[in-house]
Formats: structure tokens, sequence, C-alpha cells
């Protein structure tokens, strides 16, 4: 014989259970030889042999316990108990199909909705980024709080790359550091010209995020001048799509703009600037001899020199703004100080929080709405689970009476909801495995890192977490009363006796007031949410019809019509072809179109006659617009006219305003037409011919800026006086009712490529889409909201209902008694009714409460109300009251059609 | 369950030593163990065997006992219990610290008496 040791492998453990089995064996045969020695010794002393067997067993007391307790040193007693108690437990779910059914698909919905939102949460805001040590890693953020009145300052200064020349050489608190713009570049020498994602990026962008290329390597130092070789770096994608993954692509050659490039590498799959997906990567060369001061379109990342703070990183860039401006210049008689007036300010985030943004605050309102829809879905699961706790009490009473121990009872009670809430929590990978999928399918084009989303390890953890939390917490309620119970009380009991239950119905009246309140807020919350969106949706955003507006863009590069006159003329030409489309009903391009997220340009704007402080006029965003844009769009005209061909071919002076400009400038806008505008004090004045209405440029819920329009041929930043010059990058607006359909997309690309077979079409959206896409964040959180909220409004009728059925049905006897003398039906249905509205009311009344606390949370995604908008708080609690009427309706009905005589006889 | 006024409970380990020095003297099965230790007792003790089975177990996951096939005196297949080389060890300790106690315990009794 060994020692008895705990087991420590499986084939310990094996050996051991066979050990054990002759163990027991052992002891059935010692016992029952002892038995029958007793017995003889009894026998001998003269004793009936039938007594001596019964005296010997009853010496012996209970011999199966005896066995057991003897067994019981041979195991983990706790967990063999449970293992026994897991078969009872299944065995009886298995005879209560609809029961389990219920509350595991209740459970699976209810943690699925949690598991898909927690993994969102899980990738987008609480994982670092994917680059070593992506702590250190900082977005170059800078404050500019004098510039003013243009919406995408609120958003932050981008960098200019005079600025990126004089951080890289002065600071003393970056590893490295590097500037980056996207921008589409089209490859062409292939089949069809194609049109893809390309990144410029400094040095020092690839030697911050740290991420080794797959094959080949990253742009040096050599790359990066602007006379040496021309390279370009692969994505992964890109890669595969166009090269099948083939390593020996490294040294070939592409036609990237019409300009042959080396490709030097390949970045590894799901590697991304920041949150940007890109195909190509491009040095962007810099030339220090070619930047001035301006130019403030480049996006900063640097990595943290080690043990450096973000706020001393500060401190070191906010040292060289003086720097930059007495090193470079905008031109001769510029004043280069004249930045001081903006006080830029270095506000560095860390590149995590640059590429979350304010997602944040969207997604954790999304985990608390759907954790609320599982604690009532819990509710109404603990609500079941008293009833079928009622069911079983014989069965109880028995087995305490027997001398199982309430603790017993009260831990077998606990570890069938505990199992009940691991099933739902297996289930419900399902639900979530769907709806993550849904997610990324249709989720918020906006939201963050979405290609990284997935099922991880922390998800499944978190998953099961909650599920056997809900199951301790839902559990806990019977498992608590039972426990605590007494015995007799229990024994005592039958359906007879009302007031026994009445404990029972506080339980239950609690977990409906409970949810009642929940389901308020929700509701409240997707109402709110509803509002927001119809209010948004009222919001003229400046264009009409927008679903019959193709847009794309179009892209003409140097190296292709190298003569700025040419690409103008091809420019008239590709309009001229697209309108000759049938079905097209007008045609123009801009150097943006609205909600596109693009501001072409914006700079100063001095109104003639306008005295300014300090001499500095505001700046203002401004836009290229080509004849027959703004019809396109269904822009209207409130004053004046639109350009001709003819205006802008003969280089006049002429401009056209938004609305909120001209009103600002000149009070009205009629009083605009023939007034006179400039850029600098020695730039020729212009003529504004005509105002359009103001126009949402950055989505509908953020304010529609003062825009001024200039002809898309038009150019005179440093020259003056200005020169007609075409812009190469143009979107195009073009109005058909076939827009978005492929074969229109078609013909507009067979157009294309008859006026200039190299031209690919690039980002093809209607307005629709970017219309939908810049209220994305709205409808997401408003969908999320509305499904929450009905989840919450069918629970709490199904929980309402229930209580008050079970309420009917166990007062049966009583409403029997009122019925035989006399009570009229229509008073004991309002008995019921009543009933149902005191819950809700008083769990209407907790529920505005925390609502007016939790709404708060919710102002930054409202849009033209307040968290306590009238209507909504006034709708939701009748909604509310309304389904509690219905939801008692049903059982007071059937309470009231009781027959006295059939429920007194069944007494 | 025995409904008879439970007999004054022995102190822990108590069983267990008996047991032990029991079968140091000869291997034996269940029934002669209680048999042995009324007798060696003088009828002043009596084993029960609600208390005696599970002793055993626990004497033999401890390591303290063998056991092995046997046949009873009346010739019936058993199990005969063997005291190990721990056993043996077990029992000198507990009979030199139970030696102890009884020596402390009738020190008091005895002081108290004058």
């Amino acid at each position: 014989m060994t020692q008895r040791k705990p087991h420590q492998s499986f084939s310990g453990l094996l050996s051991s259970l066979f050990a054990r089995r002759r163990r027991y064996d052992d002891l059935a045969v010692s016992i029952e030889e002892h038995i029958a020695e007793k017995v003889e010794e009894l026998v001998d002393d003269g004793m009936p042999r039938a007594q001596a067997e019964q005296a010997a067993r009853r010496a012996f007391g209970n011999v199966t316990l005896l066995q057991e307790r003897s067994r019981e040193q041979w195991q983990w007693p706790r967990i063999e108990s449970i293992l026994a108690d897991l078969r009872l437990i299944f065995r009886r779910l298995r005879k209560a199909p609809g029961f389990a059914t219920t509350v595991l698909l209740t459970l699976a919905i209810g943690l699925g909705a949690n598991t898909v939102v927690f993994s969102v949460i899980n990738r987008v805001l609480l994982r670092p980024l994917p680059y070593p040590d992506s702590s250190r890693l900082v977005s170059l953020w800078l404050n500019a709080p004098g510039a003013g009145g243009l919406a995408n300052f609120s958003s932050g200064l981008q960098l200019s790359p005079s600025m990126y020349f004089t951080f890289l050489r002065h600071n003393h608190t970056l590893q490295s550091l590097g500037i980056w713009s996207p921008g589409d570049a089209s490859i062409t020498g292939v089949a069809q010209p194609e049109e893809v994602h390309g990144i410029g990026v400094s040095d020092g962008v690839l030697q911050s995020l740290q991420v080794p290329p797959v094959a080949g390597r990253w742009f040096t130092r050599a790359d990066q001048d602007p006379r040496g070789a021309k390279t370009v770096i692969l994505s992964y994608g890109y890669w595969q799509r166009r090269f099948g993954g083939d390593r020996s692509v490294i040294g070939r050659v592409l036609q990237v703009d019409s300009e042959p490039r080396t490709i030097v590498g390949v970045m590894p799959r799901n590697f991304r600037i920041a949150d940007s997906p890109f195909e190509i990567l491009l040095p962007l060369a810099l030339d220090p001899i070619n930047e001035k001061l301006a130019g403030f379109g480049f996006n900063g990342i640097a990595r943290l020199r080690p043990g450096v703070s973000i706020a001393q990183a500060d401190a070191d860039i906010a040292r060289l703004i003086p720097v930059w401006m007495d090193s470079w210049t905008n031109g001769p008689g510029t004043n280069p100080h004249y930045y001081t007036v903006w006080r830029i300010a270095p506000s560095f985030h860390s590149l995590k929080q640059q590429v979350i943004g304010n997602v944040g605050s969207v997604l954790w309102i999304v985990m608390a709405t759907v954790g609320l829809v599982l604690l009532i879905a819990c509710a109404n699961i603990a609500n079941l689970l008293l009833v079928r706790a009622d069911s079983r009490q014989q069965e109880l009473s028995i087995r305490a009476a027997l001398g199982a121990g309430r603790a017993r009872i009260a831990r077998e009670l606990l570890l069938e909801s505990v199992v009940l809430g691991l099933l739902g929590g297996l289930l419900s990978l399902a639900v979530a495995w769907g709806g993550l999928r849904l997610l990324v399918a249709f989720g918020p084009a906006d939201l963050p890192r979405i290609s990284e989303i997935s099922l991880d390890p922390r998800s499944l953890a978190f998953t099961f977490l909650l599920a056997a939390l809900s199951g301790l917490l839902f559990g806990a309620i019977p498992a608590w009363r039972y426990a605590r119970s007494r015995l007799s009380l229990i024994l005592g009991s039958s359906a007879r006796t009302a007031s026994a239950s009445r404990a029972h119905h506080r339980s239950r009246n609690i977990l409906v007031i409970a949810q009642t309140a929940m389901a308020l807020v929700l509701l409240i919350g997707a109402l709110l949410m509803i509002r927001t969106f119809a209010a948004l949706r009222n919001v003229d955003p400046g264009f009409s019809d927008p679903a019959h507006i193709q847009t794309f863009g179009v892209w003409i590069p140097e190296q292709l019509i190298p003569n700025p006159l040419l690409v103008a003329r091809t420019q008239s030409n590709i309009a001229n072809q697209f309108a000759a489309i049938p079905g097209v009903q007008a045609v123009g391009f801009a150097a943006a179109v609205p909600m596109d997220n693009d501001d072409p340009d914006w700079d100063e704007i001095q109104v003639e006659g306008k005295i300014y402080p300090a001499n500095e006029p505001p700046l203002r965003l401004y836009n290229y617009v080509s004849p027959g844009f703004f019809h396109a769009m269904g822009t209207r005209f409130v004053a004046g006219r639109d350009f001709t061909w003819s205006d802008l071919y003969g280089v006049h002076p002429y401009v056209i305003v938004s609305e909120g400009f001209a009103r600002d400038a000149w009070g009205s806008a009629a009083a605009a037409i023939d007034k006179r505008i400039r850029k600098y004090s020695h730039s020729p004045w212009q003529q504004v011919i005509g105002v359009v209405e103001d126009v949402h440029v950055h989505g509908v819920d953020e304010v529609a800026p003062p825009i001024v329009y200039w002809p898309a041929m038009y150019y005179d930043r440093f020259a003056s006086p200005p020169v007609l010059d075409g812009l190469r990058a143009v979107t195009f607006a073009v109005r058909s009712s076939q827009a978005g359909s492929a074969a229109f997309i078609g013909r507009l690309q067979q157009a294309l490529w008859s006026v200039n077979g190299n031209l690919p079409l690039d980002q093809v959206r209607t307005m629709q889409d970017l219309y939908d896409q810049s209220m994305g964040r709205t409808s997401f959180t408003l969908v999320m909201l509305a499904i929450a909220g009905f989840m919450a409004l069918a629970l709490s009728i199904i929980g309402i209902y229930g209580v008050m059925a079970y309420t009917v049905s166990q007062r049966s006897r009583e409403i029997g008694i009122r019925l035989a003398l006399g009570a009229p039906r229509s008073a004991l249905r309002w008995i019921f009714v009543r009933s149902a509205l005191v819950l809700t009311g008083i769990g209407g009344l907790i529920g505005l409460a925390a609502a007016a606390l939790l709404t708060e949370s919710m102002r930054t995604l409202l849009f033209g109300i307040t968290p306590l908008d009238p209507v909504t708080w006034a709708t939701v609690p009748v909604v509310l009251a309304a389904a509690a009427v219905l939801a008692s309706y049903l059982p007071a009905r059937r309470a009231a059609a009781v027959d006295p005589a059939e429920v007194l006889r069944a007494e | 369950m025995d409904r008879k006024p439970a007999p004054r409970d022995l102190f822990p380990g108590a069983l267990e030593m008996m047991i032990l020095q029991s079968l140091r003297l000869k291997p034996m099965h269940g029934y002669a163990l209680v048999k042995h230790i009324q007798q060696a007792s003088d009828d002043l003790l009596r084993i029960e065997e609600g208390s005696l089975y599970p002793a055993l177990q626990r004497m033999l996951r401890e390591g303290w006992l063998s056991s092995e096939e046997g046949v009873s005196a009346k010739g019936r297949p058993t199990r005969i219990y063997r005291l190990t080389k721990t056993g043996l060890r077990r029992l000198e300790q507990e009979r030199s610290s139970f030696e102890q106690m009884t020596a402390g315990i009738t020190r008091v009794l005895a002081a108290a008496r004058t």
C-alpha cells in the first residue's frame, strides 16, 4: 500500500480511480463480514436470527451513510458531491425543456450582446496599439486657439513640413519623429489604371512605429532625398493581391502616378499608420529649400525617449515654436511672426488616444445599455426560478425533513443557476460570433481599429465570468429565500395558505420594479437618440436628393499632363463627356464635396472697407468649384449667379460666397452681390457674383461654416495677378437617377477613358453614402439603443405578465370567493391591473431618477435636444404604463373569467 | 442512526491509537478489532462500527495500515488490516505524547485533591 497523495497527473488520477474502486469493494466486504459475525455472536447469545440481524444492522447504523463517510476518506468530498448535484441538475433540466430553452435563449442573447460590445471595447479601447512598446508613441497634436473660425481647428492644427524640420533638429525629448499624409495614387503601366490608397511618410514614421517589414526594408534617409532614387513600399494586402505574395517583387519597378518607383519593402499584414490603411507607402521626399512656414497638412507621429512624459515633450516643443518662426518664412514681405496670434501650443496625445478619438463615450454607453438589458433578463430568469422553486417546494421540504442541510439545498439551487448561466454563456458565444460579423459589416465605418475586432481569450473570459455572475445573481434570490425560510413554514404551507407566499410576492414585486426602472432608463436613452436622429434629418445639409448624386475623384498627375492649361481643358472635356451620358441631369466638379472629411484650403479673407483688429482678417474655408457644381449638388443660389466657363477661361476676378459669409460681411445675401474681397493686402480684389445657401460640409451635426468658393481653374496663392491653373485633384458630382448603379459607374468610366485612357475613377460614392457616413455614429448609437430599449420593454412586459399570471393562479380561490360574494368582474380586473400599475409606477419613478443622472453622459451624442428633452420624458412613462396595462390585462381577464363554483369545488 | 445516548466521547486520536496498538500485536479484521479492544479494556470500551470504518479508511489513506484479502476466524472472506512501518512510528509518537498528557493530567488532578 502506498501513501495517498493529491493526484498530480492524469494517469495518477486514473490509477487512483481504479484503486478507489477496489477500496470500496474492500470496505463492503469488511462490513458485510463484520455484520455476519455480529449476527452469529448474537444468535450464540440466544437471540432469534431475524432479530439478531436487525440488531446487528442497527448497531452499525446507516450502512450506506457509513460507507459513504468511509469512502469520503478517499474522495475530494466537496467536488464529488457537486458532481452528483450536477448530474441531478442536468437530469432536471432535460425534464423541463421549455424552462431550460427560455432561460438559455434569454441568456444567450443577453450575454452575447455583452460579449460583442465587450470585444469591441476590448479591442478598440483597452488593448494597446499593435506596435512594439506602443505606450511611447505620441501624436504630435498642436492647438491653435487664436486661429479660430475654422472647424477643422477644433480637432487641432496639423504640422507643416517646416515644423517637422525644426522639431527634428532641436528637440531633446523624442527618440524619433516623422510626418505623414494620406493621398491617393494611381498605378499605371498595367492592364487597367488603378487608384490606390497611398500614404506619404517622412523619415522617422516607420522608425517610430518600429514594425519590421515582412520583406525588404524600411525607407532610409536616402529614399527621402528629393533628387535621389524613387522608391515605394507595399502593404501586405496589395502585395498579395497584385503580386500573389511573390518575394522577388523587391527591386521591381512600379509606375506610381506615371513615375517609375522601385519596390523596396513590404509591410506585414494589418500594419497601419495610426489607423489609416494603405496600399502603398511613398517617401514624402521633402526639400527644405521649398518649404515655408505654412503648409499645415501633415500628421505628426513620434516615439518618446525612454522615461520622457508627454508633458515634458510638450514643454520641449513649445520652446521650439518661436525657433520655427525665426527660421522660416512665407516669402518676401510676409511677417514670419504672424502666427503668434494663433497661439500655437503643442498638446501631444498618446497615439492610442488619437486613434480612438471620441468613440469611447459611445462604446461605454452601449456597454452600459447591453449590461442593463442583461440585468433585466436576469430579473426575468430569477422570476422563473422562483416559480420553479415554488413548484419544487414539496421535494425540497422532504429533502430538508430527511436531513439535507439548508446550506446544501441553497447550494444546489445556486449551482443550478450557475450551470444555467454557464450554459447560456456557451450558447452566447455563437450569438456573439454572429453579432461581431454583423457589427464589422454594418457598424459605423469610422469605428477605429474595427479590423482588429475578434473574439479573443479576454472576451471569452469576460463572457464566462459574466455568465457565472449572472447565474449567481439570478440564482441568489431563490437560494437565499429557501435557505432563510423555516422548515415548518415550507412543510406547513401549501397552495391553500395564501399568506405563506407573501414573501415570495415581495421578491417578485421587487424584481418587477427593478425591471421597469431599468427599462425606463433604456427607453429614454433610445428615444433621445431617435429625437436626435430626427433633428439631424431635419437639418438642410445644403444639397438635395443625395442618393442621386454620384461623386468620385479624378486626379491628373503632372507626369501625365504637365501643362496646367491642358489639365483645365481636359477636365472640362471630361465634364462634357459625362453630361452627354443619357440620364445625367447635371455635372460639376470641385476640390472637395461636402462631408468627405477634406477641407481643400483655408486662409484669410479681407472684405473691402472693413477694418480688422491688429489688421488680421479672420480665416475662412475655401473650396474651388466648376460651373454647374452647385446645380449638380442641388445647392440653391440665394442671390446672383453661377460661374460660367467663359468666366473661368477669361480668368475673371469673380468669386461666390456662402450665405453665412455674406450675412457676416454685409448683413444679407442680396447686399453681397458686386461687393469685393481679397486674400492678402497685395492680392487683387475679387467681385462677388453669387451667394449660395450654407452647406454643412463637416456633417449635419456641425455648424455650416462660412465658405468662399473660388473658380476651379484659378490659382493665386503666392502669385499675383492670378493665372489660369487647373486643380489636379478634383471630385466630380454627377446628378442622375441611376447614381450608385454599377452600370452607371461603368458608363462614367468609359466616358472618362474616352478622354484619357490612363485616368481611373477614385473613391466612387454617392452623396447619400457620405451623408449616412457623417451620421454613422448617431445611427449606430440609435440602432443599439433602440434594440436594447425594445428588448427591455419586451422583457418587462413578459416580467409583469409572468408575475400577474402567477398571482392570479395563486389567488384563484380568493377570486372565486369574491365572485361568489358578488364582486363585479370589472372590479376584479382592476385589482390586478392596478397592482401592475403600482409596481410600474414605483419602478418608473426610480427609473426617472436614474435616467436623469445617466442620460447626462449622452449629452455629447445629442443634437438639437438636451438630455432632459420634455417630449422624451413625457412619452416614455406613458409607453411604459400602457405596456403595464397590456401585460396585466390578460391575466386580469383570466381572473375575472374564473367560475367560482369550479374553483371552490376544486379546493 | 443510533438513538441510544452516546457513550462518552474518546479524545481525538484515541481510537486510532488503540487500533494501531491492537494491530501491532497481530493483523486483524474489523470485527476482531472491535472484540479485541472490548476484551482488552475489560468491557470498558466499546468501539462503534460507525466510527471504526471511517477511521480505518483514514488510516489506510495515511499509510499507517495496509489491508489484504483474508478470511475471518469463521472462514468468511474479509480484509485483514496490518500495521505498516509508518504506522508503527506513528504509534510510538502518539504513545509518548499520550503518556506525557496523562502524566500531566494526573498531576493536575492530584494537586487539586490536596
